[in-house]
């Protein structure tokens, strides 16, 4: 406690979300941060190196000693097997992760700056505005989001395209029904932020409605964005990869796309032909399971009621009497109010 | 007879992320059968922590050394610190019980009072169900929930918060406990509220016959209460002494600025007269800053559902440099009306002026001229400041936006001055909000409330977050600062003693409704309304030998 | 105030925080939570039409580039495609209104006949997927919950997480792959064997819910028959939703076992075990249900992956046959309904909610 009182200028990098949290975790926790943390790096480093990474381009079908041929099953040339469409399997898996990351950094970049400017005007100036943006909101949200972005790939790509038409499909139809869930949590705390007196303290000292925006509740407000992102980049790899299985997905010869190759591998599956469905299966699984745990162990740590131990102690009266106790510079009345 | 409880050298350490806390620290105490003993501290001081070690209440974190031996009725003795499991679980509710602070949140919403109170007997003895809830209904009838046999079936919600902690007491009491610890039990209740559960606490004593530990931090409720009185400050036990004894003589340094920190009714009247006496000639014919007249303002009802009247045709004024006590229990209407002077709540009927602006009807752009010679302190110094700017940068933010100043770097110097003049070290201007103490953060708070030199001052419940000794001080800080600056304030408060010690006029707020107003030494020295009367009987005085002179004498006119 | 968590990660109802005032009354509760139902429909059902028309109409989607200019005209002028937008969207509302979601292209058949054919079996499907959630989820959000911070609630807790990160279509595949193709001991995909399926089609009074024909029958074989299909298909989609309840009842019983009434009657003698099934799960049902109730939705898109990976002839593997086809009216149809049954779904779980929720029933 000292030291943050002392120096609070030198300890503002450990105040960066995910940095504080993994400072603040212990025991379990730590351990599933720490993992997700390990799970999204691997993902990320691959998608970036994943020229250097993969054996063969994603739409190879053959290399100097002729055609790779179909459904070959995994050998020193091709360490995960060919697909049905005689691509290779490992190098489909590399440049997947590409596919996958674009779409996320389109879609959860999309969604935060429209998500979060309409939360922040909803819950700001409330009124008839935000009675209905909260009404379509929540229709939207309740609704199926995958047949949504069915819907939206039909309107934005026509059903099939290149590759950037299918990533900007994917992910601007995963952008519709994120702003919903943006706008409900900002919005949710921008209303409590409002409500607190250091914001009425800004109105009644005469600050107009942008300052008392901008430099009061938006940096306030933001606190469970970190947790939001990385629940959101998990349900856009689940919702690109469920488009591409029902076939929207990006055509083969344009970029590597997991959930296509999944489609294409449900008829192996029958006949016994795993390593066209268990590898880009994995790969999805592994990369959600990481962002997952990442965002799960940031909502224990940011919800105190699920918190398992207090943080520091509040600071304590100078009381101006000394009784003879050596400083017992901690309340536990309110370590104790933390802890629940 | 032998102690009901006996504490010996008990310690208590929190493992916590900052690293282990000791709470309390090596604490002897004994209860004896049939008394009141008053545990009383501030925050931090572990009361609450050592009641609950009586119960073993205590969460894991949580480690314990020393004993405390509990005996029952029977005879029977256990050491609850080494107990656990189904052992710890027949003492728990059978030879102690506990009554809550928060009557609202110590009832399970879902479940019926009588259901919650035939749990707790049916957990130790073999009961009918039919059985239990005859003995509900009569512990209900005996705490004085009115018509038990029907409300023995009433879910939480459809009580008030005084009978909330009847039925929390009545669960208590089921089982007939040698002892019931109950922590801060008036706190969340409203004065006159808590003249009553003071009183069915006496009859626990009285007619049940079990011994009482009374944790709290209010010394007037001590007086009345309590037969011994044990102090702790930071962990450790200070002093231990009869109530009377306590109170008259003092041994310790701490208690006896604790006992001179309570805010007596009374103790105003000085300072009202020297600042009544250094007032200019011409200062009863002053135009008034703020004047109200039959002020009404109303939240609208959402769906159909009535509208809610806060304030109903209240009439006020302040002069320039005059103080205004607003003094009334919750739902008064006394933080809305401080609220709508500052335009932050809309006024629905009569008339508001405040520094000659209109407020019926004004809108933004109108009030803005006269935000820079109003300032406003908030109740909660938690919240009151933006978590994210420094101390300095908050107190330099009406300079700034009203053009004094460039930026808070610019303001610096103002800021460092404005510190000074609220007794804060400049270098508390570096700090963020959270490394500085409640008390701290509300002298910072009335530095930014006076960065501007303001001729009004709003200040709503401005010390009800703090431990006594603070609120005495920020209170002292007030006055001088008042003395100073010669501002006109509106002062609100839900404690008689606290507005008594600062306000020129006391206005007394019912339901929306201004029943009484007038100088202090009117209204509290001789009260005409009923409603203030009732406030006045109900406030206990912090000495026993005066406050069981007054119940006596109240006692005698109820029945 | 609110004991309710609005974690992020759980779909909370935000109608609920609309009309849960106190003092409200269970009944005018529902009739508000029933008005509610018509924005919401209206605003589904008008995003799905904008979005699906924003680009053009469903004749040039599907046939563009294979038909000559003018007999695309005239089709489009035959469907009524070439009117003003305005007027079509006030036909598709009016056709709505009476129960008339369209004309497929590909196979002509209504919509409305499409859905009452095919969503016997999606309900079978989503009934099935329930039970599994519910047996699974629900205990063990209750252990985990109980044995929070220790070894049970880790094992627990990643096992939801993979519940949840692993795409229903391709737990799906592996379950095939394991239990079909490599022990050979449930059916690969589909209802029932074909023989089966002829039997019961034949059978009078068939209600598509291959289940209860079969029990009628009251022949074993059959009843076994469709319930080895169901296997699979109803762990693939149950475990997923299960995952979902799993963490939903973790976190809101922790929520509740921390509130103060849990402390009181733990102060009065009550056993622990006692204080988690009575004190803190049944006020944290309330949060639950909401929830769970949303899922509904969730629940609904995995039976579309659920059914194509099982050719599980369903609405879900209809929509997919029809999106192969780029027969957009027969997508625009089923979505809109799938729309209005979420929509009175949540209406019927908020009803629920409340009914639990004593501070509204009274």
């Amino acid at each position: 406690m000292a030291a943050t009182a002392s120096s609070p200028r030198a300890s503002r990098w450990t105040r960066l979300p995910v940095i504080a949290q993994l400072r603040q975790s212990v025991g379990l926790q730590r351990g599933m941060l720490v993992t997700g943390l390990v799970l999204t790096a691997i993902f990320v480093l691959t998608a970036i190196l994943a020229p250097v990474l993969a054996p063969y381009g994603f739409s190879q079908l053959r290399g100097p000693d002729g055609a790779f041929g179909a459904q070959q099953p995994p050998s020193a040339e091709h360490w995960l097997g060919t697909t049905q469409g005689g691509y290779d399997v490992l190098s489909r898996l590399i440049w997947g992760s590409r596919t996958a990351l674009l779409v996320i950094i389109v879609a959860v970049v999309a969604s935060i700056l429209v998500g979060v400017t309409l939360g922040l005007i909803s819950g700001y100036f409330g009124g008839w505005l935000d009675r209905t943006l909260v009404v379509i909101a929540d229709a939207i949200y309740a609704f199926p989001s995958l047949l949504l972005a069915i819907v939206l790939a039909i309107v934005i790509s026509g059903g099939q395209s290149s590759m950037w038409g299918g990533i900007l499909a994917a992910a601007l139809s995963i952008t519709v029904i994120f702003i919903p869930q943006y706008l409900r949590v900002t919005r949710a705390e921008v209303i409590r932020i409002k409500s607190e007196a250091f914001v009425e303290s800004a109105r009644v000292i005469g600050a107009g409605h942008a300052r008392i925006m901008t430099r009061h509740v938006l940096r306030n407000s933001t606190r469970t964005l970190p947790l939001i992102l990385t629940l959101n980049a998990s349900e856009a790899i689940l919702t690109l990869a469920g488009l591409g299985f029902l076939g929207f997905g990006i055509e083969p010869t344009a970029a590597a796309e997991w959930g296509y190759d999944l489609n294409k591998a449900v008829s192996d599956v029958t006949s016994g032909i795993w390593w066209t469905s268990v590898f880009p299966g994995t790969a999805i699984v592994l990369v959600v399971l990481g962002l997952t745990l990442v965002g799960e162990s940031l909502n224990d740590l940011a919800d105190p009621r699920l918190r398992k131990r207090a943080a520091g102690a509040e600071p304590v009266e100078d009381l101006g009497v000394d009784p003879a106790v050596p400083g017992a510079a901690a309340t536990p009345e309110t370590t104790k109010e933390a802890a629940r | 007879m032998t102690d009901l409880v006996e504490i010996r050298d008990l310690a208590v350490t929190f493992a916590t992320d900052a690293g282990p806390v000791r709470a309390v620290d090596g604490v002897s105490l004994a209860v004896h059968p049939g008394e009141v003993l008053a545990i009383v501290g501030e925050s931090g001081s572990g009361k609450t922590v050592t009641a609950k070690s009586i119960l073993g209440l205590l969460p894991e974190t949580a480690t314990v050394r020393g004993a405390v031996v509990l005996r029952n009725k029977d005879g029977g003795e256990a050491d609850v610190a080494q107990l656990s499991g189904a052992r710890l679980r027949q003492v728990r509710g059978r030879d102690a019980a506990m009554v809550f602070q928060e009557p609202s949140t110590a009832l399970n919403p879902v479940y019926t009072v009588g259901w919650q109170i035939a749990e707790g007997l049916r957990a130790h003895g073999r009961l009918s169900k039919k059985e239990a809830r005859a003995q509900a209904i009569d512990i209900l009838r005996r705490v004085g929930i009115p018509d038990p046999e029907t409300r023995v079936d009433h879910y939480p919600h459809q009580f008030s918060g005084g009978q909330k902690q009847r039925i929390v007491i009545a669960q208590a009491l089921a089982l007939d406990p040698g002892i019931i610890v109950a922590d801060e039990p008036t706190t969340a209740l409203d004065v006159t509220v808590q003249a009553e559960i003071l009183d069915l606490l006496r009859r626990c004593r009285d007619e049940f016959g079990a011994a009482v530990v009374l944790i709290t931090h209010n010394m007037g409720v001590v007086a009345d209460l309590a037969d011994r009185v044990a102090v702790m400050y930071q962990g450790e036990l200070v002093e231990q002494a009869p109530v009377r004894e306590l109170f008259e003589s003092p041994q310790e340094a701490y208690t006896q600025q604790l006992l001179a920190a309570v805010p007596r009714i009374g103790e105003g009247l000085a300072r009202a007269e020297v600042r009544a006496a250094r007032r200019p000639e011409d200062w009863d014919e002053q135009e008034p800053l703020v004047s109200a007249t039959d002020l009404r303002i109303v939240y609208p009802g959402r769906f159909r559902q009535p509208d809610f009247v806060a304030v109903d045709g209240v009439s006020f004024a302040i002069k320039p440099g005059e103080v205004l006590g607003l003094v009334g229990e919750s739902g008064s209407g006394k933080t809305t009306i401080g609220r709508a002077m500052a335009g932050l709540t809309r006024v629905s009927g009569g008339s508001l002026s405040v520094l000659g602006v209109e407020m019926n009807g004004a809108r933004e752009r109108r009030i803005r001229p006269i935000r820079s010679r109003v300032g406003f302190v908030f109740q909660d110094p938690a919240t009151s400041f933006n978590p994210l700017l420094t101390i300095a940068q908050c107190v330099a933010e009406p300079l700034v936006v009203h053009g004094r100043a460039e930026s808070s770097d610019d303001a610096r110097a103002r800021v460092d001055e404005l510190l000074e003049a609220v007794q804060l070290p400049r270098s508390y201007g570096d700090r963020f909000p959270h490394e500085l103490s409640g008390g701290q953060r509300q002298r910072a708070s009335l530095a930014r409330a006076l960065a501007l030199d303001p001729e009004l001052l709003i200040a709503d419940e401005p010390t009800s977050a703090l431990d006594v000794s603070v609120q005495a001080r920020v209170l002292d800080l007030f006055d001088e600062l008042h003395r100073e600056l010669g501002f006109a304030a509106l002062f609100i408060s839900h404690d008689l003693a606290v507005v008594d010690m600062l306000a020129d006029r006391i206005a007394v707020l019912h339901r929306g409704k201004l029943v009484e107003e007038g100088t202090g030494e009117q209204v509290l020295g001789n009260p005409q309304d009923p409603y203030t009367r009732r406030l006045l009987a109900s406030l206990p005085v912090p000495d026993p030998v005066e406050q069981a002179a007054r119940r006596a004498q109240w006692q005698a006119e109820a029945s | 105030m609110t004991t309710t968590s609005e974690a992020p990660t759980t779909r909370a109802g935000a109608p609920r925080a609309w009309a849960k005032k106190p003092g409200g009354s269970l009944g005018r509760y529902i009739a508000v939570r029933a008005l509610l139902i018509i924005p919401t429909v209206f605003i589904l059902v008008t995003t799905v039409f904008v979005l699906m028309r924003a680009t053009g109409d469903p004749i040039t989607a599907a046939q563009g580039g294979r038909l000559p200019a003018d007999q695309l005209a005239e089709r489009i002028h035959e469907a009524g495609y070439d009117r003003p937008i305005l007027v079509q969207y006030l036909d598709y509302l009016g056709g709505i209104l009476t129960g008339d979601f369209g004309t497929t292209l590909s196979d002509r058949r209504p919509v409305t006949e499409v859905i009452v054919t095919f969503g016997a079996a999606t309900l079978e499907l989503a009934f099935y997927a329930l039970i599994v959630a519910f047996l699974v989820g629900i205990p063990l959000g209750r252990l985990a919950a109980f044995h929070r911070d220790r070894w049970p609630d880790a094992v627990f807790r990643v096992g939801a997480i993979l519940a949840y990160a692993t795409p229903v279509f391709f737990a799906g595949l592996l379950l095939k792959l394991v239990f079909s193709v490599w022990l050979d001991v449930l059916p690969v995909a589909g209802r029932a064997s074909t023989r089966t399926e002829l039997t019961l089609s034949r059978q009078d009074g068939a209600t598509g819910i291959y289940l209860i024909d079969a029990l009628k029958t009251g022949d074993p074989a059959i009843i076994g028959d469709v319930l080895a299909h169901a296997v699979l298909p109803a762990l693939a989609l149950g475990m997923l939703t299960a995952g979902v309840f799993l963490r939903v009842v973790r976190t809101n019983v922790i929520s509740t076992f921390g509130a103060g009434y849990v402390d009181a009657a733990r102060s009065r003698g009550v056993p622990e075990r006692r204080l988690l099934r009575k004190h803190a799960y049944r006020p944290a049902l309330i949060p639950i249900v909401t929830v769970v109730g949303l899922q509904i939705a969730l629940l609904l898109a995995g039976a579309v992956l659920t059914e194509s990976t099982f050719e599980w002839k369903g609405l879900g593997f209809q929509l997919a046959q029809y999106l192969q086809a780029r027969d957009f009216v027969a997508v625009q149809g089923i979505v809109a309904v799938l729309a209005v049954i979420v929509a009175l779904t949540n209406f019927i779980v908020d009803i629920i909610a409340a009914l639990i929720d004593p501070r509204v029933r009274y």
